[in-house]
């Protein structure tokens, strides 16, 4: 836990000295007129998923920021909650500062401190999220663990409008690391898949869309001889029911 | 006659002024109700909208506003003409009126004609705090009517001005509800093949823009003098009368199209000056401008006043009628436009393609032999109607859209629909006169971020643009965003070039279309500090507004701008 502490700290540091840029104030309309800093909280996804082995677990993925156009903080937090063991699979939290890049893209670093049932993980994290050409919505991020090991995961994710409010959003994400981690079940090269189709509902605005879907897990190779021998599987298929919500 | 030296001569005669009007405003939280949600906003006098202020030319004005908010407030006097002191804008102007106070503002009417007031405070005005002004004029205008009537629009949305900021923010298509969908796309399949549509929607996913980004801010009820459609403002008439419409636009986002179905309209006036009467079937009313029209109603029949925003996401609606309780028919909203290739110039990186090469050749593959060695919009080159470059016969040209523009209007009867062109000054209020320069500036932004900027820096990051008393500056804007912006100069008029010279209009604000260039040109007769910007609320306030310094100027006139600052404020 002190390791969490120091690296608490650590970004707390390292946002004071970002969020005070030197100002050429004087015009006092520049902070009447104008909106500079913005905050939000979402969760992308917030889900209950049924597994075709009777597994089931609770899934969510949020997020919430603060600051301004050229430099947000942003809590990043994903948890799996595994409900025959009562316990987080899964259980992240990033804590990091994302600026923009280019038109579409923006850079992020900072840090990520995974906690769930077994073996803790820091990380260090640096990443590019953005929109890329045909509307796909791309999260890709290097992480380098306390142990010395690195990995990098992307995230795509395209959203058809079936109407105005009935959304499909198809989502793909995938891990692959540089070296084995065994005590977290993290095997050298390409780990995991996961393929998501769901259909929302915009109930309330956009903070409030119910929705349905599949939900496509796999492991690979190193990675799913890991779960083999701790005797889990290597593949699922997944109901999923939740919504996502904004505010 | 030069307005700032009238303020000078005004000043200079102030003790032997007999004209004065004494006039309180308060400043209160108050209900709203648009009959399809009630929301808590800001009102004037315990009312959205405030009270329609009534002033006379030559009057000198005192108006108290009580801020009996627990924020600060401000007032801006849209439109008028007046030292930089009075003119509300808080930052710029003054520090703006606490909660509790009471803050007075002293000015000389030096116009007439009709214009508005709202907060610049915060989101205050898309939260209700607006009201009218009419401005009576000293001597005799150059029309008849029998009544009038007061027209104010805006866009009611049950969201506060922050929250809507805020989603803006987190997703620059929250509150749209337009955007292409699968269903779209299998009719277009349908009607001009597969392929087709399939290469057109590459090319738009490649560049990530949206045909349907022209109503950022959809969901709003429209209201006319503060009630929605259901509730039905009316304006009653006899039948013979010449009824005059004093349409003031005070939407945060929305532009309004606007029809009398059954009636021609007369346009008399834009934002306060007279210009030559045209005759028209449909008007656009771009943010914060104002239009008089005057109707004359022969029949003993209702009339819906119908006011269709431009991307037919919702509307205003009222009725002109023999007696109260009548309606007329209200039309449906017509299909929403689509931007096309033409409006993008902005975002197509063709290397070869000049800021100011708005033809739009480059996408149309249009013949431009016509349009001489123009290299940019020429507006007074180019005839009314005279030019027919043929790649869409159907709409008519006007020199305010970008050729081939998903956003040229049409009347919904098929006649005439008012343009820039065809405003022309009543009565030149300055000599046509070379500009002293040109300031350049491109309305720029980045949707997918929702920022919103001029010549691509935020207010927050740029510097003022200083004016010289005397000058004459031609102004240029160039669009290359995909929205349409109405851009605002305050305490200055803002001559509009549409190639007639000195009869251009006076407007203090000028709407520029998507890829489209336009040209105007102002007397720098007022010296101080200015707001300037576009008057689309969240266009502003992210990013789309500027700070204008007008050094040297009479002295008279800053000391006594200056005097009647300080009499009021900073109590
Ligand atoms: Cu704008």
């Amino acid at each position: 836990m002190s390791r969490l502490t120091a690296s608490m700290c650590c970004l707390a540091l390292t946002a004071t000295t970002l969020a005070t840029p030197a100002i050429a104030q004087e015009d006092a309309g520049k902070k009447t007129q104008t909106s500079r800093t913005f905050w939000g909280v979402s969760a992308e996804k917030l889900e209950y998923r049924y597994s075709d082995s009777d597994e089931e677990l609770a899934v969510i993925e949020g997020d919430a920021f603060y600051g301004t156009d050229e430099l947000k903080f942003l809590w990043l937090f994903e948890g799996e909650w595994e409900e025959a063991h009562n316990a987080w699979e899964m259980l992240e939290n990033q804590f990091v500062a994302q600026t923009p890049v280019s038109d579409f893209w923006d850079a992020k670093a900072g840090i990520r401190i995974d906690t769930p049932e077994g073996p803790d993980r820091v990380y260090g994290v640096l990443g590019l999220t953005g929109l890329a050409p045909y509307w796909f919505e791309v999260d890709t991020n290097l992480y380098v663990s306390d142990e010395g090991d690195a990995s990098v995961d992307f995230e795509a994710e395209y959203e058809l409008l079936i109407t105005n409010y009935w959304i499909v959003s198809a989502t793909f994400e995938t891990l692959v690391a540089f070296s084995e981690d065994k005590e977290i079940g993290v095997g050298e090269g390409l780990n995991s898949t996961e393929v998501g189709v769901r259909l929302s509902y915009d109930l309330i605005d956009r903070a409030f869309s119910p929705y349905i879907g599949v939900v496509h897990e796999r492991k690979y190779s190193d990675t799913a001889n890991l779960a083999r021998d701790s005797g889990g599987g290597t593949e699922d298929w997944f109901a999923v029911v939740g919504a996502r919500i904004s505010f | 006659m030069n307005k700032g030296f009238l303020i000078a001569i005004l000043a200079g005669l102030m003790p032997l002024q007999v004209l004065a009007g004494e006039y309180d405003i308060s400043v209160d939280r108050v209900q709203i109700d648009t009959g399809d949600f009630v929301k808590e906003g800001i009102g004037y006098n315990g009312a959205s909208p405030g009270p329609v202020l009534r002033f006379k030319e030559g009057e000198k004005v005192t108006i108290n506003v009580t801020n009996n908010l627990d924020e600060m407030t401000s007032i801006h006097w849209h439109g008028l003409i007046l030292p930089f002191e009075q003119d509300g804008v808080p930052g710029i102007s003054f520090p703006g009126i606490k909660p509790g106070e009471t803050f007075t503002y002293k000015f000389p009417i030096v116009q007439n004609g009709t214009y508005w007031f709202h907060s610049h405070s915060g989101f205050q005005e898309p939260n209700g705090a607006y009201g009218a002004i009419v401005i009576e004029p000293e001597g005799r205008e150059p029309f008849r009517y029998d009544r009038e009537y007061v027209v104010q629009l805006t866009d009611k949305h049950p969201h506060s001005g922050d929250r809507i900021m805020r989603n803006l923010k987190m997703s620059a298509d929250y509150y749209n509800r337009q955007q292409q969908t699968v269903g779209d796309f299998f009719s277009e399949s349908a009607e001009k093949g597969f392929m087709a549509t399939l290469m057109d929607r590459m090319m738009w996913g490649d560049m990530r823009m949206m045909k349907a980004d022209i109503e950022d801010v959809q969901g709003f009820t429209g209201l006319m003098n503060g009630k929605g459609p259901e509730q039905n403002w009316t304006g009653l008439f006899k039948p013979g009368e010449r009824v005059r419409l004093r349409f003031i636009n005070s939407s945060a986002m929305t532009y309004f199209d606007i029809r009398i179905p059954g009636l021609e309209m007369t346009v008399v006036q834009a934002d306060g000056n007279n210009v030559q009467p045209v005759n028209v079937d449909e008007f656009r009313i771009g943010v914060a401008e104002t239009y008089d029209v005057i109707v004359h109603i022969k029949d003993e029949e209702a009339y819906t006043i119908f006011a269709e925003s431009m991307g037919r996401s919702g509307y205003a609606r009222g009725t002109l009628a023999p007696e109260e309780g009548m309606t007329a028919e209200v039309p449906e909203l017509r299909e929403a436009p689509l931007l096309t290739m033409a409006d993008m110039a902005g975002h197509m990186d063709h290397g070869d393609m000049k800021h100011d090469d708005m033809n739009g050749d480059n996408m149309a593959g249009m013949d431009h032999s016509d349009m001489g060695g123009n290299d940019e919009m020429d507006h007074s080159a180019m005839g009314h109607g005279s030019m027919d470059h043929g790649d869409d016969a159907s709409l008519p040209e006007d020199p305010f859209y970008a050729k081939g523009s998903g956003l040229v209007p049409t009347a919904s009867n098929g006649g005439k629909f008012l343009s820039y062109s065809d405003l022309k000054a009543q009565k030149p209020l300055y000599e046509d006169r070379e500009p002293t320069r040109e300031i350049e500036l491109r309305l720029t932004g980045n949707m997918e971020r929702y920022e919103w900027s001029i010549n691509g820096i935020k207010y927050e990051d740029a510097d003022p643009i200083v004016l010289q008393y005397g000058e004459r500056v031609r102004f240029k804007f160039v669009n290359e965003t995909m929205m349409t912006h109405p851009m605002h100069l305050h305490g200055m008029w803002s001559i509009l070039e549409v190639g007639e010279g000195k009869w251009n209009p006076l407007k203090h604000v000028i709407s520029v279309a998507p890829a489209t260039t336009v040209y105007m040109e102002t007397e720098v007769d007022a010296p101080g500090e200015w707001a300037f910007h576009c008057h689309l609320s969240y266009h502003a306030a992210s990013g789309m507004f500027r700070k204008i310094v007008v050094e040297g100027g009479p002295d008279s006139t800053v000391a006594e701008g200056k005097q009647s600052g300080k009499q009021g404020g900073e109590s």
